[in-house]
């Protein structure tokens, strides 16, 4: 059941930075096009007005991302060990 | 019909039934058990069977209703997959371990009372504890024992729990637990270490990625979720929960974000998604009861998902560090694409099955006015797609080429991560079925409005943005972070060498004095007692008055008197008087 020992083919498609540069306009033109909705619906708000401004739900996520990685970066520093730590 | 037969039945005849069948024979078996026990578990009545009499006590190892049913379901669906995917192996010992371990958690699912929970959950611990123990490697023995010590605790404060229980009530009934005291604080404990709460929360990250391939696959679903059933039997509504499951929720994110470890990112992501589910417990509503119960069932099937693509990626290239790992969609596309799809649907990507369950939880806790809650999963949700959604897909298959060309996995494999992508989309595009199973009333809840698909949207795709924008930030580092089982990894060596220089140190002085020295200075003192005696006080003498000029000529005289035992008889006789005037004095004073 092992795999085949024959050389299996190679997908090149991320390797080359036209698709790359191609993805990148994509992606942000998708998210151009994600908060676009935002400025023509009304919106429904659960707790507080700010949540119909357009765009709430994409900037919340942004900064939740960027706080959760600039804070788990500071923890780094503290928690992150070499490999060996528990057998030393 | 049909209390004749019990799910877990099958399970643990197929443990026993293993060790007589040549490999074929054992293949057929392993993929029969769990199907026929589904086939079972849909034909099962309401109510109470399999009654046995113990202590006194009635007690039954099968309750059946729509709670535990719906568990039934989707252990059985997951250990076919599983199973499928562990076809290649050829060890009985990896298949009996797995066949009890989930013979076992069906057991305490079905299980009518505490009792009988509890022995299945004893069971559990330990058939799982060998799923690690067969990698076969020195830290999977070191994680395989901390595994189960763990366990063993926790397994004890729900035994202590249950006694305690047992005597204030007089009953073992496993309903909801309304009184508040030390009885169900004790069980609660002891459900939540198997669950995987902090500070009792390191064992999963520390055990499940020293598992073997397919072991850790199958470890993935059973422990934290039975965790998760009996919580919603017997905590529904304590407002504790929401606290420990929105701490789960980004404690689990955090750890993630630092690991390097790709099937560890995946053990901290299981956290933060059992998270969301005791935070829904917490809230205790129907809908939020309803929504942990789907979650529970979509995140089974999406996280053996995600196992299985890292599980191949470590049995081809037996790499599982990301700075290790990447490139690997050009030989691996179809492991990637699966992969992918799992860490969408546990981000919770529209049109996949997180998307239909997750919000449930965070809807009802908004019906509920709780801003706290409905804040922290989202930030939660979106730092999901951060951790297992985004990274673990691009740092295995993309990122740094590394060189490795492993190829596909076997067919078999492909087989099985194909058909849990089937049901993460199934369960993503039309969740009718799963809310029908549902055991808390029917559902009311749209998760395809526009107007919420579009935020989901906009959440994930900016915290996309964030994460590209600081990848230089979250560059792999090949480090380990510290985890609560440093208190007893590293606390327990501290305890160890504190113990080692109090009791040994106390132990060879004692050695020193009792056994070398005074047994030593007494053989020389009752060598000579008299002489010595008297040498002493000659000693004591001699420096009073500043002359030690002549005692060395003093002490031969005296050894030499003592020696030939030649003693002046009037001496002798002057003591015995003056003893006897003494005794004489003592004696007619006092009367």
């Amino acid at each position: 059941m092992k795999a085949d020992k024959k050389q299996p083919k190679e997908w090149t498609w991320f390797d080359h930075p036209q698709n790359i540069r191609r993805l990148r306009l994509g992606f942000y033109i998708v998210l151009v096009l994600l908060v676009l909705p935002d400025f023509f619906i009304h919106k429904h708000t659960l707790f507080s007005p700010i949540e119909g401004v357009p765009g709430f739900y994409a900037l919340f996520g942004f900064i939740a991302c960027v706080a959760i990685i600039l804070i788990s970066k500071v923890l780094g520093y503290v928690l992150k060990r070499p490999e060996d730590y528990y057998d030393r | 019909m049909t209390a004749s037969f019990h799910p877990s039945m099958f399970f643990f005849a197929g443990a026993l039934l293993l060790w007589l069948l040549p490999l074929l024979g054992r293949r057929i078996l392993i993929l029969l058990v769990p199907a026929a026990a589904f086939a079972v578990i849909t034909q099962l009545d309401p109510g109470l069977s399999w009654g046995y009499q113990l202590l006194g006590f009635d007690l039954h190892l099968l309750r059946v209703d729509k709670l535990s049913k719906v568990f039934g379901y989707v252990f059985t669906l997951n250990a076919f997959a599983c199973f499928l995917f562990a076809l290649h192996l050829k060890s009985r010992y990896e298949h009996c371990a797995a066949l009890a371990y989930i013979g076992a958690s069906l057991g305490a699912i079905f299980a009518g009372d505490l009792i009988s929970l509890y022995v299945f959950w004893e069971i559990m611990a330990v058939t799982s504890t060998f799923l690690v123990l067969a990698r076969q490697t020195e830290r999977a023995y070191g994680a395989a024992f901390r595994y189960v010590m763990v366990h063993i605790f926790g397994g004890l404060c729900l035994l202590a729990g249950i006694l305690l229980q047992v005597n204030a009530t007089g009953s073992v009934a496993f309903e909801g637990f309304s009184l508040q005291g030390l009885p169900t604080y004790l069980i609660l404990i002891g459900f939540l270490v198997n669950a995987a709460a902090p500070p009792l929360s390191a064992w999963l990250s520390d055990a499940y990625p020293e598992a073997t391939v397919t072991g850790g696959v199958i470890m993935t679903a059973y422990t934290t979720k039975t965790a998760v059933y009996t919580l919603i039997r017997g905590f529904a509504g304590w407002e504790i929960l929401m606290v420990v499951g929105c701490s789960m929720a980004i404690y689990g994110i955090i750890w993630a974000i630092l690991e390097n470890d790709m099937r560890r990112i995946l053990a901290y992501s299981i956290m933060n998604q059992v998270g969301f589910m005791i935070c829904g417990i917490g809230i205790g509503t129907a809908m939020a009861l309803n929504g942990a119960v789907a979650h529970a069932f979509a995140h089974i099937i999406y996280k053996a998902l995600l196992w299985m693509s890292a599980g191949a990626v470590l049995y081809l290239t037996g790499k599982s560090k990301c700075t290790d790992l990447g490139g690997l969609y050009k030989t691996m596309p179809l492991t990637m694409i699966f992969g992918t799809i799992g860490a969408l649907a546990i981000s919770s990507f529209p049109f996949l099955s997180g998307y239909t369950t997750k919000p449930m939880i965070i809807e009802a806790g908004v019906h509920e006015g709780f801003f706290w809650v409905w804040m922290i999963l989202e930030i939660a949700s979106a730092g999901v797609f951060l951790h297992a959604g985004i990274k673990f897909p691009y740092f295995v298959f993309f990122a740094k080429d590394n060189g490795l060309r492993p190829g596909e996995p076997p067919k078999h494999m492909l087989l099985a991560m194909a058909l849990l992508s089937f049901v993460c989309i199934f369960i993503g595009v039309y969740p009718q079925p799963l809310y029908d199973l549902l055991p808390f009333g029917a559902v009311e809840f749209h998760a395809y409005t526009f107007e919420h698909t579009l935020n989901q949207f906009q959440l994930l795709m900016f915290s996309a943005l964030a994460f590209f924008l600081l990848l230089p930030l979250l560059k792999r580092t090949e480090t380990i972070s510290i985890d609560s089982d440093w208190i007893y990894r590293k606390g327990g060596r501290l305890f160890f060498a504190v113990a080692d220089r109090c009791f040994n140190g106390l132990n060879s002085w004692a050695d020193r004095l009792f056994v070398r020295y005074l047994p030593g200075q007494l053989a020389k003192f009752f060598e000579e007692p008299g002489g010595n005696v008297q040498k002493y006080g000659l000693k004591l003498l001699d420096e009073a008055s500043g002359n030690e000029a002549d005692r060395s000529e003093c002490e031969a005289k005296i050894d030499r008197r003592s020696r030939s035992a030649g003693y002046p008889v009037g001496g002798g006789v002057l003591l015995s008087v003056l003893l006897l005037a003494v005794l004489s004095l003592l004696f007619f004073s006092v009367n």
